[in-house]
């Protein structure tokens, strides 16, 4: 009887019942995409944000401590140095899969033919296979880390010990473009030897009036071979909170419990903290500004998202109340009667709520199907790339699609509620 | 003990005095016809005695029970077991059929209940319409249906207001007569008319006006 009712009444209102399955469908499709979309989108607003380069950086404990202290660059003669052979253990931390790419580097200074001055040069990796002690290889250098440099030329090779990289400033300034040779001498070297220029690089940045060579070029030209003097590591990270506070004011005031939540959360300081245990006499420090802005933006994208969420949500809630209240005072002679008849409150309730139900739930399913495409309009316009299918939406879906038609159907409901048999029933 | 019976019922909306100082009692089997003009309250004071609306003031007793006092879903559950109701307007539910439409009330009241639903139908003689939609009946079809959709719960006491107001004379014949059937049969009714010939197959008249009870009268 129940179901002859519901069948009766919906089909006889087809028009009704199809808005009530659109608007939610509308509502619904916007969370499961805004769900996925957020859900998936943590890491590619990191690969985005992370051309804004390294987080981290890695400098001998010495150095650092006579720089902090006397705001010196440490004379030659004291000056410290990590050991390129270190750098394969900032894959063994706990952190490793956050690790996104690092690179060495060694600093040093070259005699050009033809200038004063000499040259800022950096000697590190471009596009490196670096062998892990666990046996894998990955690739990283600069290309990775630097990922918004444009480059005219090439990349330099690793392994082209006669090649260079010239800042765009430098090579105005000298004149050079690419494929032009420069000349300069080695330290206590008899002739002459020459480089090519394979690319020139434009960064916005200091680095642009210097250039950049393979690590082994710089090692062997300052005689240091197995030397570097600084990492930079680009890593995603948990945006920082009152815990990740307290551990980079004084690590050691965290209780036990506290240390381990620290240390196994992708804090940006819980992860120089895990580098600097990997490499010996090394400290890491967060560069603040850039790591907290990444997990700010990710925070400010998830919320707006959210909110996008939660207002459409909201609008589908008004639309079905819309119609549902519509379609009550329509009906109000039929509830009247089965008032009448001796149907309880609830169980005119129960009717109405079922039929509101079933149509949503078509509308639902529909509603996912079109959000699950819109979510990949978003991921292929906004983040290059598709976005995974998120289970776990579904059942926030349900979840949230209840509350909109509990909310829509509440004014209604409060309609049926305070319906008189008596009144409707003789036409008044 | 009588089946009905109404004391001092006062009934107001607003200023409107629609009820004043009712005193009625209804026998069981009895079957009283309501009269009067437009506006003088009958209609009122069958919502009362149908458990639909509360009156103002008085009590009415209704099968050894006070209504003056119980809760809103009381007087629900009293309508479904004690009252069929027949309205002027029909009121069946559009989408369902005429068997559909009698075993609404089997639902609400218990457990519907076809075979039981098509022997009410076969009652008032329309066994042969059971699978049609109200739309597929004529005026005086679906009164009858109404009336079966009444009689369904087997109710103590049967109220129809205005049950032949909206049909022609032919309809109201045959509706007249399932009435005299089921007063023969001993079922206490209720009826409200504006029509004297109507008013007059009952067993008694009591003619309303203003809300008062100003004429109370055996027809033979
Ligand atoms: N819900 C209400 N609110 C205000 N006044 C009402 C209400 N219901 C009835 N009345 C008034 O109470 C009086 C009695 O109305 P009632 O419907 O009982 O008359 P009636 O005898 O049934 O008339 P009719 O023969 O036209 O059906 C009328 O004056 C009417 O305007
Ligand atoms: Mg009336």
């Amino acid at each position: 009887m129940f179901w002859q009712m519901l069948k009766g009444a919906m089909l006889r209102q087809k028009q009704r019942m199809l808005m009530v399955a659109l608007t939610l469908a509308l509502g619904v499709s916007l969370a499961t995409a805004m769900l996925n979309v957020m859900l998936d989108v943590g890491d590619k607003v990191n690969q985005e944000l992370k051309a804004y380069g390294a987080n981290i950086t890695v400098t001998p404990k010495n150095s650092s401590v006579l720089k902090d202290i006397y705001g010196l660059e440490g004379d030659t003669a004291h000056k410290e140095y990590l050991q390129e052979a270190d750098l394969g253990k900032i894959k063994t931390i706990f952190w490793t899969n956050n690790i996104v790419a690092f690179a060495p580097s060694l600093e040093s200074k070259i005699d050009i033919e033809g200038q004063k001055e000499a040259v800022p040069l950096v000697g590190t990796w471009f596009d490196y296979a670096l062998q892990l002690p666990t046996g894998e290889t990955i690739q990283t250098g600069e290309k990775y880390l630097k990922s918004w440099w444009s480059v005219d030329g090439q990349w330099v090779r690793d392994d082209d010990l006669q090649a260079v990289m010239l800042g765009k400033r430098l090579a105005d300034t000298l004149g050079l473009k690419v494929g032009d040779k420069i000349e300069y001498r080695a330290p206590g070297a008899p002739q002459k030897e020459t480089l090519t220029i394979k690319g020139i690089f434009s960064s916005g940045g200091q680095e642009e009036d210097g250039m950049f060579a393979p690590l082994a070029f710089v090692q062997k030209l300052n005689q240091l071979q197995g030397k570097i003097d600084k990492i930079e590591v680009s890593a995603i990270t948990t945006p920082e909170n009152d815990l990740a506070k307290k551990a980079a004011t004084d690590p050691k005031s965290l209780s036990m419990k506290e240390y381990e939540v620290w240390y196994c959360t992708a804090y940006v300081g819980s992860i120089a903290f895990q580098i600097e245990e990997a490499i010996q006499n090394s400290i890491a420090k967060p560069v603040r500004q850039v790591a907290e802005s990444e997990g700010r933006i990710l925070e400010k994208t998830q919320m707006l998202m959210l909110l996008i969420t939660a207002l459409s949500l909201l609008s589908s809630a008004l639309g079905i109340s819309n119609l549902v209240s519509a379609n009550i005072m329509e009906r109000s002679k039929e509830l009247g009667l089965l008032k009448a008849l001796g149907a309880t409150n609830l169980a005119v309730s129960v009717l109405i709520l079922t039929e509101i139900f079933i149509t949503g739930f078509f509308g639902g399913v529909f509603g996912y199907f079109i959000g699950l495409g819109f979510a990949q309009i978003i991921g292929h316009t906004v983040f290059d790339s598709s976005i995974a299918i998120n289970l776990m939406v579904i059942p926030l879906d349900i979840v949230l699609m209840t509350l909109v038609i509990l909310m829509g159907s509440l004014p209604a409901m409060r309609m049926l509620l305070s319906l008189r048999p008596a009144a409707v029933l003789h036409g008044r | 003990m009588s089946l009905l019976e109404l004391k001092n019922v006062c009934m107001t909306y607003g200023k409107v005095k629609a009820l004043q100082d009712i005193n009625l009692v209804v026998e069981k089997g009895e079957w009283l016809a309501l009269m009067g003009p437009s506006g003088s309250g009958k209609t009122t004071l069958m919502n009362i005695i149908g458990c639909m609306d509360k009156a103002t003031s008085g009590s009415i007793i209704l099968d050894e029970r006070d209504l003056s006092n119980v809760s809103k879903n009381e007087l629900t559950s009293f309508r479904r077991d004690k009252i069929g109701l027949v309205f002027q307007q029909f009121h069946l539910i559009p989408y369902l059929t005429a068997v559909e439409n009698v075993m609404i009330a089997q639902y609400y009241h218990s457990m519907p209940d076809e075979a039981e639903a098509l022997a009410a139908l076969d009652r008032v003689g329309l066994k042969d319409r059971a699978t049609h939609l109200p739309s597929q009946l004529s005026g005086g079809e679906q009164q009858r249906v109404c009336i079966a959709r009444a009689l369904i719960n087997y109710p103590m006491l049967i109220l129809a207001d205005e049950p032949t107001g909206n049909l022609d004379e032919a309809n109201e014949e045959i509706v007249m007569k399932i009435f005299h059937e089921l007063h023969a049969e001993g079922h206490t009714i209720l009826t409200v008319t504006h029509d004297m010939e109507v008013g007059k197959q009952a067993e008694k008249c009591i003619i309303i006006d203003h809300g008062r009870i100003a004429e109370s009268k055996y027809n033979r």
